[in-house]
């Protein structure tokens, strides 16, 4: 079958690679409706992950059809629509069964390397390099699904494909920072990022009760989605202090949640962004986090940042002086979608929650490279690039 | 990112070793969470989410019964409602422990124990060992970081700081 692959930094090919079989009896394969690119996605690309092998398959958000389960999967039949959670989780550890599905004690069966760069290894991720778990992506007509009776949610009726697409990680990724950053209502939120993930994160805080919640990035489109589509305030970075304009928007306290929503490449206009890039890239530190640090000073005393975006290992300049003295809650999280997605569907299916307008761009597998070009240089007011493996 | 810093990203990641320089980096932080060690004890011990009257020493899984009396076993329950502590070491124990980076180049002689006791505690909460080859793939290409990843990949399983 065709698939899309990483070939290896800044390469992306399509190419053939076999079907996927089987392997464990809670196994299921599905047939994949849509797959999308993610933000995190380029991280891979760019060579910031380097757990990635030339020919490892891409993709890790889709959904599509049951066309074949093991013999202990009860819960999915062949033909059943449904929408797969990015993360692999066992459903059986204390992890698990306490809600932090991405904590999984038994998504991986190589936990040596994350153990060894973070101190415990986590769930395992799709198309998501070797590191966690080497499982292939989605970007294919193809893909198995471990510990499916977990992993896939039957999509409801009247749910779009182009809907139910995203309850697989932008939006349980954003449910899931705005949720554990405990969003009280009447709070005051700001959003680093106005990609799928910040605006699921905002849609999120305003269900919860936000008083005001305001997304934060430079591109026009995004932010038009944001006011638009999401009905949250936006702020481009480049056009003004975001600073300055948070203090002034919560009466000089700043906003009691802040989520940082960018990752390990974050930009900026300021003097620290080319420190930052010089430090990546001789790999002096792993990650660029200009977005945490603003929000960190951003933040009210006593308030929450979350840190959202993907992260790898090691940063510079971080204002641990800030966290302690202002009594700041700092928190992370890969998503804990196997507990978000119901609630994402149910709402998907009463209109509370839209997400169409985030495939800017649906086009057929064999447009891979194409598609990615488009996403990582927002080619065209690309959002999100989606692959349609039926072409 | 401008083009010349582009163009430095790449030929540092795509430079052979590179992946082994931050798979060694990470490892070889001694202060850091996933320093490496053992303790003087030599027992290596996961949490499992079952009672402890569920894990019998007499009939564990059969990766870890078939070191028959060549292990030792523990079992007690974990605190805060966490299930049951496993505990397993070899009777008959080199002296010394593998560093991180031994540990993912198959130097460490307790890897396999640490395999078989990462399995045992699957079959117990899951029921199966979750296999992930044959994973599909393209064509793969011949490099040393590629070579690299694979072997680190391979001993992954009887590495990290379980």
């Amino acid at each position: 079958m065709k698939a899309v692959t990483w070939r290896g930094v800044d390469e992306v090919g399509v190419e053939d690679v076999p079907e996927p079989t089987i392997l464990n009896d809670h196994d299921l394969i599905l047939e994949v409706g849509l797959s999308v690119t993610c933000g995190s996605d380029l991280h891979l690309l760019g060579g910031y992950i380097p757990a990635m092998r030339a020919g490892d398959v891409l993709g890790h958000e889709f959904m599509g059809t049951v066309a074949e389960v093991g013999k202990s999967v009860t819960k999915h039949q062949v033909g059943d629509r449904v929408v797969v959670v990015s993360f692999t989780s066992c459903g059986q550890c204390w992890y698990c069964t306490h809600d932090l599905w991405s904590l999984c004690d038994n998504g991986i069966p190589n936990p040596g390397i994350t153990e060894a760069l973070w101190g415990q290894g986590i769930g395992g991720g799709y198309g998501y390099s070797h590191a966690l778990g080497g499982y292939a992506g989605s970007h294919a007509p193809y893909i198995r699904v471990p510990y499916a009776d977990q992993g896939a949610f039957a999509i409801p009726d009247g749910v779009t494909d182009e809907r139910a697409l995203f309850a697989s990680d932008a939006a349980p990724t954003g449910w899931t920072g705005a949720d554990q950053a405990e969003v009280k209502a009447g709070d005051v939120v700001a959003v680093w990022g106005a990609g799928g993930v910040g605006q699921m994160a905002a849609r999120k805080a305003m269900l919860m009760g936000a008083e005001r919640v305001v997304v934060i990035d430079r591109f026009d489109n995004r932010l038009e989605q944001v006011r638009t589509h999401i009905g949250a305030e936006t702020l481009d970075y480049e056009e003004v202090d975001v600073s300055a304009e948070l203090r002034e928007m919560t009466g000089g306290r700043g906003p009691d949640v802040c989520i940082e929503a960018v990752g390990m490449e974050a930009h900026s206009p300021g003097p620290q962004y080319l420190y930052d890039q010089v430090k990546q890239q001789l790999r002096l530190q792993t990650d660029r986090p200009t977005a945490v640090r603003e929000a960190i000073y951003a933040c009210r005393k006593g308030g929450t940042v979350f840190t959202l975006g993907v992260f790898a290992g090691l940063v510079d300049k971080f204002p641990l002086g800030a966290v302690m003295n202002k009594a700041l809650t700092l928190r992370g999280a890969q998503q804990h979608g196997h507990r978000y997605i119901p609630e994402i569907l149910d709402r998907m299916s009463r209109d509370e929650v839209r997400t169409e307008h985030l495939a800017t761009h649906v086009m057929p597998l064999d447009d891979g490279p194409k598609g990615y070009r488009m996403f990582k240089e927002k080619e065209d007011g690309c959002v999100r690039a989606v692959f349609r493996p039926s072409g | 990112m401008t083009s010349a810093l582009g163009n430095v990203a790449s030929l540092a990641a795509r430079a052979g070793g590179a992946v082994v320089r931050q798979v060694r980096s990470a490892l070889e932080h001694g202060s850091g969470a996933g320093a490496p060690g053992a303790p003087a004890s030599g027992w290596l011990v996961v949490s499992i989410y079952r009672e402890p009257a569920e894990i019998d020493a007499t009939s564990l899984p059969a990766p870890l019964a078939a070191y028959g009396d060549r292990i030792e076993t523990r079992i007690r329950p974990a605190p805060g409602g966490k299930g049951t502590e496993l505990a397993v070491r070899l009777t008959q124990r080199s002296s010394g422990t593998a560093s991180g980076p031994a540990r993912l180049t198959g130097g460490d002689p307790q890897g396999d124990l640490r395999s078989a006791l990462r399995k045992a505690k699957q079959l117990i909460e899951v029921g199966e060992v979750l296999a992930v080859d044959p994973a599909p793939h393209g064509k793969r290409t011949a490099t040393p970081a590629g070579a690299a990843l694979e072997a680190v990949t391979k001993r992954a399983p009887k590495g990290g700081v379980l």
